[in-house]
């Protein structure tokens, strides 16, 4: 039996958790936070982006400690057909100021750092350790969780579900619903390793710079997807993701649709010749506004993937998960402050917190793209690639065909896409993007 | 009674991996675990904590990041963890060890009350000399039972141990006299997974950290690289296997495939088919 009553128990060590954690240890709340694995950051998956400014408004100085790969100067979007990519690239010397916007990071080795320096605020981390059960009083408020190991549950005023996408304590206690298939993505992601000097030959990188390539079009035969190449120091990380609903019914594996990826030849020459270190799969809640659950009730929170806080359209999940952990720690802080009691009520400024942030302003501002880019999967993912492949290699290659005829064909065939609707496409996107 | 467990922090064998080029074993990143021999000398002293009552100290030596193995023992129960640590130490053999090692555990006697028993694990996954244990026997003039299976009674009025110990011909049913050294043989137990508030009070633990000074060690020139007159000549990973399995389809009938599946073999060793036929002339 322990005695002991924490102010709050963070259920996992996560961005979003470790956030919370820090956010309330470091103005003096008694937390405690629980890992179910050996350490913070072996279960968690992630490409993985950093966004400096989300981290910077919880931890300044970041970037003197944390574990940082790259950061980044150039993005790269492919849009890609079988043999062929048409590419829109972005870089800027703008990118190197001397506080960088985005980094590449590792998950295992920044949530470890992350974790620490929640404990070196106060908050105690317990690994290896699984929430199984919310504990609730008599008036149906949660106040504690039992664990998976033995001696009895542990107390507190609030338990913030910073669980992850798939965590069994809020499902099983119905605080939220299982999320449906149409609502996750399954992710799968190599790490491949090379040698620093290569990585930076073959990306055009001097340095720490690190470039990226979000890659769509028929790599995900026909579905919803996306694949990624990430510049790590010594690693290129490269994965590809689908919504579980489209992999269930298109009976393709996500190993399959990596193994393409990975062979196109736009791809292959920049992996060529690495060690394959780490396979790795994540689901990803990609619901978007609609799927959000109720994030707070008397005595919990949820924050992160937990509550598909995820930005499918801007690949954003890291910081929407840091920043409702953070205006989760805070609004609890508040509530605490004003001596009030941790109730549904009195949470609800949480929910306020995330409203006027740019967490739930941006998910409801797409709020109706995933289901556009779910029934729209074989358009925008299959045809339209093809149509824009065809006219790059109409207009560059040369072969005494008069260019009238070439402007001609190029037209005919997106004339022809009128008839998959092409044009709805466009004004439904424009409008899911308002 | 006062037990102590000396364990190790060492590297996940599991996933370590040879350099190609140099030989050396590539440490950078590989996660480390209690040397799981340890765990079962841990465990053991636990049960016979709970049973006859006192305290487990676990205690190490090693760079000041073994202290997270010393925190994880606190997890799974034990009362109190001391990390050795001093740069002299670096660079320590088996010889350089147990004369640090048994020096901190006569540290402890004063300190916290003397060893009835001293565990250590059977041997590490990373050096695997099993010399540790019996040496710091030896330098503690402890009487030592190692390859230990079970222990079947531990009597405090008389001093006295009776356990059972495996050895090549079968078991031995010993009884010794306290205090002694003990090694457990794998499998003789297994590691609890340590309640909630051994967690909780694991995570807040102060662990108490002494130098070569703080354990009374005052011949420096007996740890660490000095004391140790083993010398590694020679690191290197053993050649790769050049042969790859064959795969045998399967024939029409059960005994074709054997048929192929036999021609495959003697094909590949001619000489496995001469013996095989000159015993079957036998019957």
């Amino acid at each position: 039996m322990i005695d002991e009553k924490f102010d709050a128990i963070v259920i996992g060590a996560g961005m979003a958790g470790n956030a919370a954690a820090y956010t309330m240890a470091s103005r003096g709340l008694k937390v405690l936070q629980l890992e179910r694995g050996e350490y913070p950051g072996s279960k968690n998956v992630q490409g993985g982006i950093l966004y400096a400014d989300m981290l910077e408004k919880i931890v300044p100085d970041f970037r003197d400690e944390a574990p940082l790969e790259r950061r980044l100067i150039e993005q790269r979007f492919w849009f890609m057909t079988d043999k062929a990519h048409t590419g829109m690239h972005y870089r800027s010397d703008e990118f190197n100021e001397e506080r960088p916007n985005r980094y590449t990071i590792i998950r295992s080795q920044f949530d470890r750092w992350f974790a620490r320096q929640a404990q070196s605020k106060g908050a105690i981390l317990l690994c290896e350790t699984t929430a199984i059960e919310l504990i609730r009083d008599a008036y149906g408020k949660v106040v504690g969780v039992r664990t998976d190991r033995s001696g009895g549950p542990i107390h507190a005023d609030v338990v913030v579900l910073a669980e992850g996408v798939n965590g069994l304590l809020g499902t099983r206690s119905e605080l939220r619903p299982r999320p449906s298939a149409a609502h996750v993505a399954l992710a799968v992601k190599e790490m491949h390793f090379l040698p620093p000097e290569v990585i930076e030959a073959r990306f055009n990188l001097k340095g720490d710079e690190g470039a990226v390539i979000e890659a769509a079009g028929t790599i995900s035969e026909g579905m919803a997807g996306m694949g990624f190449i990430y510049t790590n120091k010594e690693s290129i990380s490269i994965g590809i993701g689908c919504l579980v609903s489209d992999f269930a019914e298109s009976e393709t594996s996500p190993a399959k649709l990596l193994d393409i990826f990975k062979k196109h030849p736009s791809v292959a020459p920049l992996i060529a010749g690495s060690e394959v270190k780490e396979y790795a799969a994540h689901l990803i809640p990609e619901g978007g506004y609609k799927a959000v659950p109720q994030l707070f009730g008397d005595g919990w929170v949820i924050c992160g993937d937990a509550g598909q806080l995820n930005n499918a359209v801007h690949r954003e999940g890291s910081n929407l998960a840091m920043t409702s952990g953070r205006l989760a720690g805070e609004a609890i802080f508040q509530i605490k402050s004003r001596r009030e009691t941790m109730n549904k009520a009195n949470l609800s400024l949480y929910k306020k917190m995330l409203d006027d942030s740019f967490v739930l302003k941006d998910l409801k501002k797409y709020k109706d793209m995933p289901e556009l880019l779910h029934t729209q999967a074989q358009n925008l993912f299959l045809t339209y690639p093809q149509l824009v492949s065809k006219a790059m290699e109409n207009f560059l290659r040369v072969d005494g065909k008069p260019k009238i005829d070439k402007e001609k064909d190029t037209f005919r065939n997106f004339r022809k896409a009128r008839g998959f609707g092409l044009i709805g496409d466009a004004f439904r996107i424009a409008r899911a993007w308002r | 009674m006062h037990f102590v467990v000396c364990i190790k922090q060492v590297p996940d064998s599991a996933q370590i991996r040879v350099h190609p080029v140099t030989n050396t074993i590539m440490r950078q990143g590989v996660p480390t675990i209690i040397n799981p021999y340890d765990l079962f000398s841990l465990e053991e002293a636990l049960r016979l904590r709970d049973k006859v009552g006192g305290e487990v100290t676990v205690l190490t030596m090693g760079p000041p990041m073994a202290s997270d193995s010393l925190r994880k023992a606190l997890t799974i129960g034990a009362d109190r963890a001391v990390l050795l640590t001093d740069r002299f130490f670096a660079g320590s053999d088996t010889l350089a060890t147990t004369y640090a090692l048994a020096q901190a555990i006569r540290k402890i006697g004063e300190t916290f009350g003397p060893p009835d028993i001293v565990f250590a694990g059977k041997q590490t996954i990373d050096g695997d000399t099993a010399q540790v244990g019996p040496g710091i026997a030896k330098r503690l003039d402890m009487l030592q039972l190692t390859y230990v299976s079970a222990i079947v009674e531990l009597d405090n009025e008389a001093r006295s141990v009776k356990l059972e110990r495996r050895s090549e011909g079968g078991t031995q049913l010993l009884q010794s006299k306290l205090p002694c050294m003990i090694t457990m043989l794998e499998g003789s137990n297994v590691v609890r997974r340590g309640r909630i508030d051994d967690a909780l009070r694991a995570a807040r633990a102060e662990i108490v950290t002494w130098s070569a000074k703080d354990a009374g060690i005052e011949d420096l020139q007996l740890c660490g690289l000095r004391g140790s007159p083993t010398v590694v000549k020679k690191v290197f990973a053993p050649p790769a296997r050049a042969e790859k399995a064959a795969l045998v389809e399967i024939a029409a009938t059960p005994a074709d495939t054997a048929e192929a599946f036999i021609e495959a073999i003697f094909a590949k060793s001619p000489a496995l088919e001469a013996d095989v036929a000159k015993l079957a002339s036998g019957f």
